[in-house]
């Protein structure tokens, strides 16, 4: 049986370092230190008063961090609103496809 | 006229809605449980029964996107759309997906659930439909009424700043009275996040 992290991993590694994982056991310690965002995209819909909601009550954000994560979604398109390995940020996803939010995770470095 | 969701005197918060608003609400709450279990793809084309264990902790679901774009939104991608995102986002709703659906539909469920409670079937046409909700229930009618607006919202095509096209079209068009009510969601919805504060 496959478990979701280690499908999840396989890919990683796969689109990070595609030469090494051939060669040798890819210590996976190093790849999943490889920092990960949750990025909220903009969208017509939600209320400005519910994605501020969310980001406070989901993130525990203080209400100035969550209404400026907000309205760089709403000004900008997207922001990033938290990091960390690639399974929290799948988690992250999770919840705010939850809410409602339209949000997907990505490398940190290609944001 | 509900006036909206206020903070309940000792805990929770509460709405009074008119038979006609309840049976709304409830008829919409239907219309997307509806459209979440009828869109659950075919087990063919969701990799589930490649391992009958995977199957049985539910780790087996759909790997391609709905078609409705209303599905869509409600159950988006996880990755954004780069080259080579296809596999890990495949995975992601393999994953995720299922859950996703069941959650929502148990929200939805909720919502009608406390409308019922409250009367919204039985209420003569000048009964009030009181609604009062604890903490879990808060819950369910925040993330439903977002999937109620996502879902009308997606199929009128809303776009941020488009409020002059709505107000344009004459009052019998069915589109703008379809817009009155993704007005009235987000007014219920706004009261209810402010309940809250």
């Amino acid at each position: 049986m496959r478990s979701p992290s280690h499908d999840l991993r396989d890919n990683a590694v796969v689109t990070t370092a595609p030469s090494e994982v051939e060669e040798s056991d890819v210590d996976e310690r190093v790849l999943a230190d490889v920092p990960w965002v949750t990025v909220v995209w903009n969208d017509p819909v939600n209320l400005m008063s519910y994605v501020a909601y969310v980001f406070r009550t989901y993130f525990g954000y203080s209400e100035a961090k969550a209404d400026k994560l907000m309205m760089a979604v709403h000004e900008e398109g997207r922001a990033a609103v938290s990091n960390g390995s690639r399974e929290a940020m799948e988690r992250d996803v999770q919840a705010m496809h939850s809410y409602g939010l339209w949000a997907t995770l990505q490398k940190a470095d290609a944001s | 006229m509900t006036s909206g969701f206020t903070r309940a005197r000792r805990r929770g918060v509460h709405a009074r809605f008119d038979v006609a608003e309840a049976s709304l609400i409830v008829s919409l709450a239907g219309q997307v449980i509806e459209l979440l279990r009828d869109g659950v793809p075919d087990p063919q084309v969701t990799g589930a029964g490649e391992d009958p264990l995977d199957e049985l902790v539910g780790m087996s679901g759909p790997v391609t996107r709905p078609e409705d774009p209303v599905l869509r939104r409600l159950l988006p991608d996880g990755y954004s759309d780069e080259p080579g995102s296809e596999d890990a986002n495949a995975e992601f709703r393999r994953f995720t997906e299922r859950g996703l659906r069941d959650d929502k539909v148990a929200n939805a469920e909720a919502v009608i659930a406390s409308l019922q409670v409250a009367g919204a079937d039985a209420a003569a046409e000048d009964d009030p439909v009181d609604v009062e909700l604890d903490q879990a229930g808060v819950q369910a009618w925040l993330r439903c009424l977002t999937d109620l607006r996502l879902a009308i919202g997606t199929r009128l095509g809303v776009a941020d700043g488009d409020e002059s096209h709505w107000e344009s079209l004459p009052d019998d068009d069915q589109a703008k009275a379809m817009h009155d009510v993704y007005d009235w969601l987000g007014f219920l919805q706004e009261s209810l996040v402010r309940s809250l504060r």
